[in-house]
């Protein structure tokens, strides 16, 4: 018997496999890390149709009289004003004014039901923090219930109606969908929700489809794809997607320390219209801040990671790395990091302490691409 | 399981360095298996020649699009030539490792320290857990 703890399998691991797919422990996953080659899966997604297993991410299902009344409480984002078949990013705040987690919260029905989509890494940590601060929802950890796959790239959507279109309660076609919107398609003989969204920057959607039926709708999305270039992406590419994008990843840009306004995420703190969890602590923290998410550039040769020092011109340590990568899309070395809030406007000149030596960068607008998200939009 | 080209007469460390010997020059460079593992190399970092190294100290930095690896000489000894096609277009080393992809030779100070370097059995039963 081994004493080390064996990783949790997906519904689709052993179809992972069978492709060939290297396999991690990702947070305790045995999920697929790379399938033919990172820069190939990036750019598959980027000009054809990315699938991606992210059934490891946590559902919580939230119902009754005072769900929305705890929602308000645990989450940061104004939760009344969405309406069904409506989502939103949002934060689950800290008492201290930090971050437990970052999540999507979608209605199902306005002041009665919510599903709640949260981090693979975090679920035990993020129920917990639910539970203890519930203010008489009705909660339940539906994670193992639900397989999740990502649909996503400049030919997702053409994909996505082949499969789907005619099937929903009403005439409309994933196609036709809004984004931050969801809609249940009647689909093999189960109910999917498919939500238009995402976190590679193109467009498509979450498809959440109950486990067993998980590897059905997986095969079926690669067979009836074929013409359009679909193909699996591991986590690699997964992970050098959200980087082109500047999307927070939980333990790199955000984590229990970090206050959401210096990382940017104050839109979606909505103190004004209401009271939650470390309130005062996250307002207090704004105005304290001294250093800003930002994303930069280097000009000489390297690549940043996550942990390296960013510096002055004069060579003080003014911020940290959180997120860096050679950009599979244009080749650039890019990266994400915080930085003194005088060295945060775009075109400032930083350098990048890479194994002792400063590497030149300059701070630049993000995202690091354009994609069919950001130039459609 | 892949089948890697591991040539009997060559040296392998645990770090997944080859080492090939001829007499007290040895030509270095990572294995297959390493390659692999790395996925798309994108940057490489290697000294300059006359630069010295003692057996097991990092000589250099291998980048893939994911992650960074030092990479550590096989023996002690001096730089005497350095791989500089591979400087420019580092993706030399995913097509062909072990050959043209090779990274430094050095003069090697004392063959005794081969002694502590695996054959290609050994390393063989490495990769292969």
């Amino acid at each position: 018997m081994t004493t080390s703890s064996t990783p949790l399998k997906t519904p689709l691991a052993a179809e992972h496999e069978a492709r060939g797919a290297r396999m991690v422990d990702f947070a305790g996953w045995w999920m697929p890390v790379q399938y033919r080659g990172l820069k190939e899966e990036h750019v598959s997604c980027r000009t054809g149709v990315g699938l991606f297993d992210v059934s490891h991410m946590g559902e919580f299902r939230v119902r009754g009289p005072k769900s929305l009344e705890t929602l308000q409480w645990v989450t940061t984002n104004d939760v009344s004003k969405l309406a069904a078949g409506e989502a939103h990013y949002s934060l689950f705040p800290n008492e201290d004014g930090g971050i437990v987690d970052d999540l999507i919260v979608y209605c199902i029905k306005p002041g009665e039901e919510y599903l709640l989509c949260v981090n693979a890494a975090n679920i035990e940590k993020d129920f917990a923090f639910v539970k203890a601060n519930n203010r008489g929802a009705d909660l339940v950890n539906e994670s193992s219930d639900w397989g999740q796959i990502a649909v996503q790239g400049p030919k997702a959507l053409t994909l996505l109606d082949r499969l789907f279109a005619g099937n929903g309660n009403s005439d409309v076609k994933p196609s036709e969908m809004k984004a931050f919107t969801h809609k249940a398609f009647a689909w093999g003989g189960t109910t999917v929700i498919l939500a238009r969204t995402g976190y590679t920057g193109e467009v498509g959607a979450e498809v959440f489809v109950p486990a067993s039926k998980t590897v059905q709708l997986w095969r079926e999305l690669l067979e009836k794809g074929a013409d359009l270039g679909t193909e699996p992406i591991g986590l690699g590419a997964r992970d050098t997607l959200r980087t082109e994008m500047k999307y927070s990843l939980y333990g790199h840009e955000i984590d229990d320390t970090t206050n959401p306004y210096e990382a940017g995420l104050g839109w979606v703190v909505k103190p004004q219209a209401k009271d939650f969890l470390g309130k005062a602590k996250i307002l207090a923290g704004k105005e304290k801040v001294t250093r800003k998410l930002i994303g930069f550039e280097l000009t000489e040769r390297g690549i940043p990671r996550q942990g390296y020092a960013l510096l002055s011109p004069a060579g003080e340590t003014i911020g940290i790395c959180t997120s860096g990568t050679m950009s599979p899309s244009t080749g650039a070395s890019i990266g994400i990091g915080y930085v003194k809030t005088e060295f945060s406007a775009n075109g400032s000149e930083i350098a990048v302490d890479i194994r002792g030596k400063a590497v030149k960068a300059k701070v630049r607008p993000t995202p690091f691409v354009e994609t069919s998200l950001t130039v459609k939009a | 399981m892949s089948n890697y080209q591991l040539p009997e007469d060559f040296y392998y460390t645990k770090d997944h360095e080859w080492a090939q010997v001829d007499e007290n020059i040895v030509t270095i460079g990572i294995t297959e298996f390493a390659q692999e593992q790395l996925g798309e190399i994108v940057y490489l970092d290697l000294p300059e020649e006359g630069a010295k190294y003692s057996q097991g100290e990092s000589f250099g930095v291998i980048e893939s699009v994911k992650a960074a690896s030092d990479l550590y000489a096989p023996v002690s000894g001096t730089v005497i030539e350095v791989n500089q096609s591979l400087a420019e277009d580092p993706s030399g080393l995913n097509d062909d490792p072990m050959n043209t992809g090779w990274l430094i030779r050095i003069e090697m100070e004392t063959e005794k320290e081969l002694a502590n370097i695996m054959r290609a059995a050994d390393y063989r039963k490495l990769i292969a857990k």
